[in-house]
């Protein structure tokens, strides 16, 4: 499979091929863009133009206004995020400890548990959930969306595991022999070597935060306390099928951020999403 | 059980104690809950009435529910394939040595980032059947196969029409297929180079190397993205509720298991009939992955075994 190999022909066909798939996955989020940038009437008439006949930068503000709180939802879900992941790599990082560093009886077992639950897809148990945090009170605070994030997430603790257990015993063996304990080893030797997957961790769950639709629909009831996922939706059937302009330049700002992270960590993301599929 | 054994029990327990706990609140127990309610008379505003299989007994009589089930499987029998053939072919395009691999594996990638409110509005807006992009480019292409076939096809209103609004919300999810290539672009990258050599030495062609090669050392990744989109594909709710306003679309043709199932549990605070709903879903998932797995035992190949 190596490029030499290939003929001139091939190269032609394969680079052909890359190119028809760049176009195709590129173009609705360039097509958001445009018609973020257009006059009202512009998006309403065809045959449509993907540069407008005039820039309307002001479909930003404007979006923004017709949302109402979008610093209000954008705060929140930066919150929301803030908290989940603080939440979700401390505890994760214990968790993956626990099923890496030490051996203990049973911990294959608990381990297959753990990996079970990975299938039991949210819908499946939201009823209880919900009653269980209205019977704390909960319902309509951030507190059913960030709280669980401290009690460790299966797939987290999956990840964590698979680097901890990369990471030489003898590591641990000799801060043991120095009296270091347990939790010392856990936070002051595997920690630090443990940094670019503690790094991918937190940003799939910032991810998973800021992209979660269902999660604030459930739990938040009062629209000062949405999300910006929630907020968008909102404002979307007020407006479906009308406002596009507004609509898209609404959604190239929650799409931003996003992107803007990822470009930043491209190396370590790309990594993460490749780990995820590579078993030990 | 020696004293070490014991204290390193005791450590390792308290190391998972957080997971163990959040396990209990919000697995162990939601689950037998789910399974408990079911039977229930539930509206989480009174106390549960035990009712025993009537909820299921409505179920098997519920044409609404037989409608999600079934859209539900339909968009989980074409979302994965499809989604596992385009994720396949564009990692092995990517996997060759060309110009600006980088660059196009970043482009494959940024649509699986976009959040799903916004997916499902961009795409609303794409299928738009008057002024959606899709149609824009689709309704050349028809004109020359109409020309041709000597038919009247129009293009689709998407999302409007029963007969396309699955297949409109199929290539919205297809659009993020990204997370998927890049995973399949690891495997291939797994496979060690020497087979391929001395497989150039015998004169094999590349469908050869793909069949007898590539595609049995990544057969455990195939495995890996087929139970990923499977858990994912039944459980389809944020893209369809967002285009539809929270409703199920033309003739119903967009509710799914999970629309249901929160429709009954937040609109009609129906409780004990969402949870026979989720119990049914939860029943779909593990059958099909066991019946994955059980496949996989003839199929996938682990080096080393």
């Amino acid at each position: 499979m190596t490029g030499h190999r290939n003929s001139r022909f091939a190269q032609a066909l394969i680079y052909g091929a890359l190119v028809l798939a760049a176009i195709a996955f590129l173009t609705p989020l360039a097509w958001m863009v445009s018609t973020s940038l257009k006059p009202l009437n512009e998006t309403m008439s065809l045959p449509q133009a993907w540069v407008p006949s005039r820039i309307c930068w002001e479909n930003y503000p404007d979006s923004i206004r017709e949302m109402h709180d979008f610093w209000r939802y954008a705060g929140n879900s930066l919150l929301l995020c803030l908290l989940s992941v603080t939440g979700t790599v401390a505890s994760s990082a214990l968790a993956a400890y626990g099923f890496s560093r030490i051996e203990w009886k049973g911990r294959d077992k608990v381990f297959f548990v753990l990996l079970a639950t990975m299938m039991i897809p949210f819908p499946v148990v939201m009823v209880p959930i919900y009653g269980l945090f209205k019977e704390l009170g909960w319902i309509g605070t951030f507190k059913p969306l960030w709280v669980p994030a401290f009690f460790a997430g299966a797939f987290n603790v999956f990840l964590l595991r698979q680097f901890f257990l990369g990471i030489p015993k003898e590591i641990s063996e000799a801060a043991r022999i120095d009296g270091c304990s347990e939790f010392g080893i856990f936070l002051r030797v595997i920690l630090p070597l443990s940094k670019p997957a503690l790094l991918i961790v937190g940003l799939f769950q910032f991810l998973y935060t800021w992209n979660d639709f269902l999660g604030p629909l459930v739990y938040l009831t009062e629209q000062k306390n949405f999300t910006l996922a929630l907020g968008l939706q909102s404002f979307q059937s007020q407006n479906g099928g009308t406002s596009w302009h507004h609509l898209m330049a609404a959604s190239t700002l929650i799409v931003l951020p996003v992107i803007l992270l990822f470009f930043f960590t491209q190396k370590s993301f790309i990594e993460g999403v490749a780990t995820t599929g590579r078993k030990n | 059980m020696t004293k070490r054994d014991r204290h390193n029990l005791l450590t390792g327990l308290l190391f998972i104690s957080p997971w163990a706990v959040g396990f209990l609140a919000f697995c162990a127990y939601p689950l037998a809950g789910s399974l408990y309610f079911s039977l229930c008379d539930y509206s989480a505003l009174s106390p549960a009435v035990f009712i025993g299989g009537q909820n299921y007994r409505d179920l098997a009589t519920d044409g609404v529910f037989w409608t999600a089930l079934y859209n539900t499987l339909f968009f989980a029998a074409f979302a994965i394939p499809l989604g596992l053939v385009v994720a396949l072919g564009l990692a092995v395009l990517l996997n060759f040595n060309v110009r600006g691999r980088g660059l196009f594996r970043t482009i494959i990638f940024l649509p699986s980032l976009v959040p799903m409110v916004c997916l499902a509005v961009l795409w609303q807006w794409m299928l738009n059947g008057e002024l959606g992009l899709v149609n824009t480019v689709l309704n050349p292409v028809l004109g020359v196969i109409n020309g041709i076939l000597g038919t009247d096809w129009p293009a689709p209103n998407w999302l409007a029409d029963a007969r396309f609004a699955k297949w409109g919300i199929i290539f919205t999810v297809l659009w993020g297929a990204g997370n998927a290539v890049v995973i399949f672009l690891a495997g291939l990258q797994d496979v060690p180079r020497h087979l391929y050599e001395s497989a150039d030495i015998d004169g094999a062609n590349f469908l050869q190397k793909t069949i007898h090669i590539t595609l049995p050392i990544i057969s455990p990744v195939i495995y890996f993205n087929m139970i990923m989109g499977l858990i994912g594909s039944l459980q389809v709710f944020a893209v369809p509720f967002v285009m539809t306003g929270g409703g199920d679309g033309p003739e119903r043709s967009l509710l799914f298991l999970a629309t249901y199932l929160y429709q009954n549990a937040f609109d009609y605070w129906n409780m004990g009939y969402a949870c026979a709903i989720g119990v049914i879903l939860f029943l779909v998932i593990l059958l099909l992955t066991l019946a994955a797995c059980k496949l996989s035992e003839r199929h996938v190949f682990y080096a080393g075994k």
